[in-house]
């Protein structure tokens, strides 16, 4: 590759850098966006122009299929299926990655080459991490998207099959590397990955999907790095770990959210269908011998006109719902009628690093107003009224206080410290980590039961007719 | 051949640490448009894809080549396009009703 090639990746590649500084705060993200994009389209050109491109049919076609998807996943995906596109975007870029490599090893063998052993290595590691990342990736786009069941899916010697499954893989791809390049064995290793890829992903509950989309990131960035290594592009190397060290960013701070470490989550099989049922009194039985306080639409409607600070606390069944703009609507009529209205965001509220804050900007809800869980902790004891909308596991006391509980050490939001609380739930199960809320049994708090949608829109018109 | 393999790797260390030290601290309204932002930069995979394909001799490697543009285009499009997407919501003067 001529020098000015690889001057220009430089370019492109201090782009990247650039763009992703300014991703990092509001003011100038936006133009951080742009950046990375033009450094994309500069890494892209110069591929096309020193590239030593032969055939151009398959690019052509390639090129415009691709944008064409992609323009359209982009333009018509709902906000509220954010998690899912992300998901499915990362799988699709650690695909690419697996069959780069995949390419490279064909043509090598295809040709009789004896691929040196380092770029023997890094195709190996390129297929193996890309193929993990795309099977891995698509089982979070199905569990996200409903297709397969969001629960931690278990069964007998769960680690045991993976851990022998992953060594499997590894010992294959050194038999390639030291040996001969034969296909049937190549063909293995690409097989065990996929297989290691999707139980790995489906052995997670859905309340932990934020580690793992940021972490299916992080693995994404680091496929791309190897196949740098298989073509010798330097472009490929640094974009590459740059994409991966900002997943582990986001995979750390998911996880410190939760007070879990990462093996935790990844092995944990937290939120299976039992999640530890003897451990957990009264799942069951909790609600026959505790008494929940129902609160009518119109009670609510009064005590929300006239409360003078309102925290609403969301929560992934907001998503669900798409409740966003009704709950706007529902703050400006508050606010008219002189009542200040903050939002509470969990770190991990949602499926993915950041959903909350999405959907409420989609909402028009000036990003100002949502407070993050430190700054809005000390407000509770001077709120009027909390209102949980979708959220559960999030805002349970337990976490504080009860040191027997799977939750116990979970920073929470202190929404049990408000005057009032009204919990916004379609019925009395329990959350996510199928441990009861003793938040819901609380003098002051009042359950509003029913569809978060629904619910809201009806206390907009409650609140319309005071 | 090995001075070539430590080069890279190099270069890869060194990347990741750049990673680490530009991304600290960003507050959590931005963590979904910085991954999929990030997300998009993974799609650099279409480089890989673009020399393999443009340089396959047969009609499999040619295939497995497209595949892997079209892959690699869609996370690079879809991705930059709806963090652009999402950004456009956040940009709203913050000054608007607080």
């Amino acid at each position: 590759m001529p020098a000015v090639a690889m001057l220009f990746y430089l370019l492109s590649s201090v782009l990247f850098i650039l763009g992703l500084k300014r991703l990092g705060s509001p003011a100038t993200a936006p133009s951080g966006n742009r950046l990375a994009a033009l450094g994309m389209l500069l890494a892209i050109v110069t591929t096309l122009v020193y590239g030593e491109i032969l055939s151009w049919g398959f690019i052509i076609a390639g090129v415009v299929v691709g944008s064409g998807i992609g323009a359209v996943l982009a333009k018509t995906v709902q906000m509220t299926a954010m998690p899912q596109m992300v998901a499915l975007l990362n799988g699709f870029g650690g695909g690419a990655s697996a069959l780069v490599a995949a390419a490279e090893f064909l043509r090598g063998s295809a040709a009789g080459e004896n691929i040196l052993p380092n770029v023997s290595v890094s195709i190996q590691l390129s297929v193996i991490i890309g193929a993990v990342t795309f099977a891995g990736s698509i089982v979070a786009f199905g569990k996200l998207q409903g297709l397969v069941t969001s629960r931690a899916i278990t069964y007998p010697l769960q680690k045991i099959l993976n851990g022998a499954l992953l060594l499997a893989v590894l010992v294959l791809a050194g038999w390639i590397v030291t040996g001969e390049a034969r296909i049937d064995a190549f063909t293995a290793v690409v097989a065990l990955a996929l297989i290691l890829g999707v139980l790995s992903v489906i052995s997670i509950g859905g309340a932990d999907m934020p580690v793992v989309i940021s972490l299916l990131n992080s693995y994404s960035g680091l496929a791309a790095a190897m196949t740098g290594f298989v073509i010798g592009n330097h472009g490929l190397i640094i974009a590459g770990a740059l994409v991966g060290a900002s997943g582990i960013i986001l995979t750390t701070i998911m996880c410190r959210a939760m007070n879990r470490s990462l093996a935790n989550v990844l092995f944990g099989a937290f939120g299976a269908a039992a999640a530890g049922g003897g451990r957990i009194a009264g799942v069951a039985g909790a609600v026959g011998d505790r008494m929940v306080r129902q609160i009518s639409l119109d009670d609510a409607a009064v005590m929300l006109a006239y409360a003078k600070r309102v925290i609403i606390v969301p929560g992934y069944g907001l998503a669900v719902a798409q409740a966003q703009h009704d709950v706007r609507e529902m703050a400006d009529l508050i606010e008219r009628k002189g009542g200040v209205v903050k939002y509470a965001i969990h770190p991990v509220a949602g499926r993915m690093p950041g959903h909350m804050n999405v959907l409420l900007a989609e909402a028009n809800i000036p990003y100002p107003k949502l407070k993050d869980m430190d700054e809005i902790n000390p407000e509770f004891e001077r709120a009027d009224v909390s209102l949980v909308i979708g959220a559960n596991d999030v805002v349970n006391p337990a976490a504080r206080d009860q040191a027997d509980s799977p939750l116990y050490g979970m920073p929470i939001l202190d929404v049990d410290k408000s005057h009032h609380v009204i919990v916004l739930k379609r019925s009395m199960n329990p959350g996510f980590a199928g441990v009861d809320n003793d938040l819901f049994y609380n003098e002051n708090t009042s359950m509003l039961f029913g569809d978060a949608k629904d619910t809201v829109g009806n206390i907009v018109q409650a609140i319309k007719e005071l | 051949m090995i001075e070539e393999l430590v080069v890279l790797l190099v270069i890869f260390v060194l990347a990741l640490f750049v990673g680490f030290e530009v991304i600290t601290k960003v507050p959590p309204t931005l963590h979904t448009p910085l991954m999929s932002g990030s997300n998009a930069i993974s799609g650099i995979a279409i480089i890989g894809a673009l020399i393999v394909t443009g340089r396959s001799d047969s009609t499999i490697g040619a295939i497995i080549g497209f595949i892997a543009v079209v892959m690699a285009m869609i996370n690079v499009v879809g991705g930059f396009m709806v963090t652009g997407r999402m950004l456009s919501m956040f940009k709203r003067k913050p000054e608007e009703s607080d």
